[in-house]
């Protein structure tokens, strides 16, 4: 056989019948996440067809995007934004009743963003296919899976069929050699590489990102940089699995144990790309040269390193762009007055990114007139933040400590920021109006919003992080 | 085959423009109207923070409140329309709104594939082509979808490409989900398969 690539032979184990010129092929589908926003109208249309979810094994609920992130009162009543949102969540939890399917709600001690809880409980495995009802699905391509968003009507073809109608996506290796320099994270280099190939530059593919730098990541910053792919216009990105992908998922609840996961391990083994596989398209970039880096504009294509200038509009919707961010063409993002500081998100709400913010913040202060919002991305990663007593060195230094959800992600919940306010967000969107109509957004690393945070405008971590580094 | 979306063959009308690059689904419907459960009724909401003055009344800057543009169910939109999220509530805002057809000259993804799946035609055509229709706003195209052209006011035409597959559904207002249901014989075969492996 010739010379495959992960994605080849990804997309190969899961035809359940291949392409043809008139029909697209049918991919058979692991695993299907399901969350509040995006499920309810297909099981709506499963009911009005009188259908059952073909594989309620392969199924996986959780709340995350429409949930209050302050604690129900003492009568258990939680603090949701509106009448619509609690309705939403009541709807999955009446759907995942009816049809039978495994949720982490409420009085689960694994609820979470789904990005981040699916993969904790060890849903997530290599060589598997992936779908949810979100762009972000991306991320557990971290794991060597095939993962992807997908819209309501196909999570409904996916609960009744578990399977998906597909045209085979093109492949586009991105090589990433060298190393990253101290304070420079796995966001940074997302950002970068989105900046570099533009946010329509991976439509139509699937990335792989490899070369040294991507090997030496952990799995959190892998999920990082996946966890982007689709702001790149790349419905998935693939990162090889590997001895770190093993490590990180041995013992976790779902994966298998014992004999078969030997057997597991061994076929994982087979998955990454074949010496001299071909892809449709390359690049390569060298991560010694990145700096931590942030967004001026409204899409995260329009990034800049902290101190270099922002660059001058190339016209009249760039402009635009610049006027909604109160930015200035030939000054640094470095110094912008900020209001809000949002640390959270399927992008950066994991234990290690809150360490990494709390390194910071850790006996300092958040600076007068910002408010800090801290939000974990699950249960779990709570339990292990307050273990650590994260929550405190948070507490000490002003910012607030929520509960886990989207929170000011999306702010579908309530969460949000004031027309006009700056924040500093180490989520994954940029969009005017994202985080709540006229406010300006500027995506980064968790250090580099905790450095903002006690700065008060956007500032580079590296100054906040000479005396532990020295220490 | 059981029918959920009408059989659509033609777009027939003037079209409605806008100029911006890179309109993500979080401008074509905000996020905090996510919340509803059903499909109908988001037209209202669409391009909501785009189209609205801060009294709530239509805001005469917005390219699609301008009286030309009223009632066009075509979109001429600038590059890599439709991205962002994988909200489905994207595509039917718009056809809530009134727009059957979309034409950029990239549209994102899972935007395109929602968007044919709910009878939105979404349509990429060329840059020199797309240069002209956002030139020429309120223009009269009729949108053949079995011939995959667009004829312009002055007889001329575009050819555009639309999967086999696509154009099918579209044409005869095929459900996707009922052909997926016909290949359970091939499914199962798949699934048995899975468990040998284990
Ligand atoms: S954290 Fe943000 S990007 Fe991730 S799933 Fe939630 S809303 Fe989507």
């Amino acid at each position: 056989m010739s010379a495959r690539t992960l994605f080849d032979k990804l997309w190969d184990s899961h035809q359940v019948a291949p392409e043809t010129e008139s029909t697209p092929g049918v991919l058979y589908i692991d695993l299907h996440l399901v969350h509040e926003v995006t499920s309810p109208q297909a099981f709506d249309e499963l009911r009005s067809r009188g259908l059952k979810v073909r594989r309620p094994d392969r199924t996986l609920a959780t709340l995350d995007h429409s949930t209050p992130t302050l604690p129900a009162n003492a009568s258990g009543v939680r603090p949701y934004y509106t009448k619509e949102a609690e309705a939403q969540v009541a709807k999955l939890e009446s759907n995942v009743r009816e049809f039978d399917v495994e949720l982490m709600g409420w009085d689960s001690p694994q609820r979470g963003i789904v990005h981040v809880a699916g993969p904790e409980v060890g849903a997530t495995q290599p060589g598997m296919t992936i779908v949810c009802g979100d762009s972000h699905t991306a991320t557990h391509g971290a794991f060597g899976a095939l993962a992807f968003g997908i819209g309501t009507t196909e999570v409904g073809h996916v609960l009744a069929t578990q399977c998906l109608l597909q045209r085979k996506p093109r492949s586009f290796a991105i090589h990433v050699d060298g190393a990253l320099q101290p304070g420079v994270t796995a966001k940074d280099l997302i950002l970068h590489i989105i900046g570099s190939i533009g946010i329509g530059g991976g439509t139509g593919y699937v990335l792989e990102y490899k070369g040294d730098a991507v090997r030496a990541l952990s799995m959190e910053e892998r999920m990082t940089v996946c966890n982007m792919s689709i702001e790149a216009g790349a419905r998935a990105g693939l990162i090889a699995p590997d001895e770190t992908t093993f490590a990180w998922l041995e013992g976790r609840e779902r994966v298998p144990k014992g004999e078969a996961w030997d057997r597991a391990v061994a076929y994982w083994q087979t998955l990454p790309s074949d010496t001299g596989a071909a892809y449709d398209r390359e690049v390569r970039i060298d991560a010694s040269t990145i700096q931590p880096s942030v967004t001026y504009g409204t899409h995260p294509g329009m990034v800049v390193a902290i101190h270099a200038n922002v660059p001058a509009a190339a016209d009249a919707v760039e402009q635009r762009a610049l006027d909604y961010m109160q930015v200035v063409a030939g000054k640094p993002m470095a110094g912008e007055l900020v209001d809000v500081v949002f640390i959270g998100s399927c992008t950066n709400g994991r234990l290690s990114d809150l360490r990494a913010a709390a390194g910071i913040l850790r006996g300092r202060r958040v600076a007068a007139g910002v408010r800090v919002l801290v939000v974990p991305g699950s249960e779990q990663v709570r339990r292990d933040a307050e273990r650590e007593g994260l929550h405190e060195v948070f507490r000490a230094a002003g910012a607030e400590w929520r509960e886990p959800g989207c929170s000011m992600c999306i702010a579908m919940n309530g969460d949000l920021a004031q027309p006009g306010q700056l924040v500093v967000a180490t989520s994954n969107r940029n969009f005017e109006g994202r985080q709540g109509k006229g406010a300006r957004t500027v995506l980064a690393s968790p250090l580099v919003a905790a450095a903002s945070a006690v700065a008060g405008c956007v500032a580079d971590p590296r100054e906040y992080m000479t005396q532990e580094v020295a220490a | 085959m059981s029918q959920t979306t009408r059989p659509l063959a033609y777009v027939h009308s003037c079209t409605a423009v806008l100029r911006n690059e890179n309109i993500d689904t979080d401008r074509i419907i905000p996020a905090r109207f996510l919340t509803t459960t059903e499909r109908t009724g988001l037209g209202k909401h669409c391009f909501e923070d785009w189209r609205y003055a801060a009294d709530g009344s239509d805001d005469p800057a917005f390219p699609l409140n301008q009286p030309s543009a009223r009632g066009c169910a075509i979109l001429v939109a600038g590059h890599n329309f439709g991205c962002g999220s994988s909200r489905e509530h994207a595509p039917w805002a718009l056809l809530d709104y009134g727009i059957q057809a979309v034409i950029s000259s990239e549209i994102a993804d899972i935007f395109r594939g929602n968007s044919l799946k709910n009878g939105l035609l979404a349509i990429v055509v060329s840059t020199a082509e797309h240069r002209w229709l956002l030139d020429n706003p309120g223009i009269e195209l009729r949108i053949d979808i079995a011939e995959g052209s667009i004829r312009l006011p002055d007889g001329g035409t575009i050819r555009f490409d639309l999967d086999a597959f696509s154009r099918h559904c579209l044409l005869n207002g095929v459900d996707q989900m009922g052909f997926l249901l016909q290949q359970e014989a091939a499914i199962a075969a798949f699934e048995h398969r899975l468990e040998e492996a284990a």
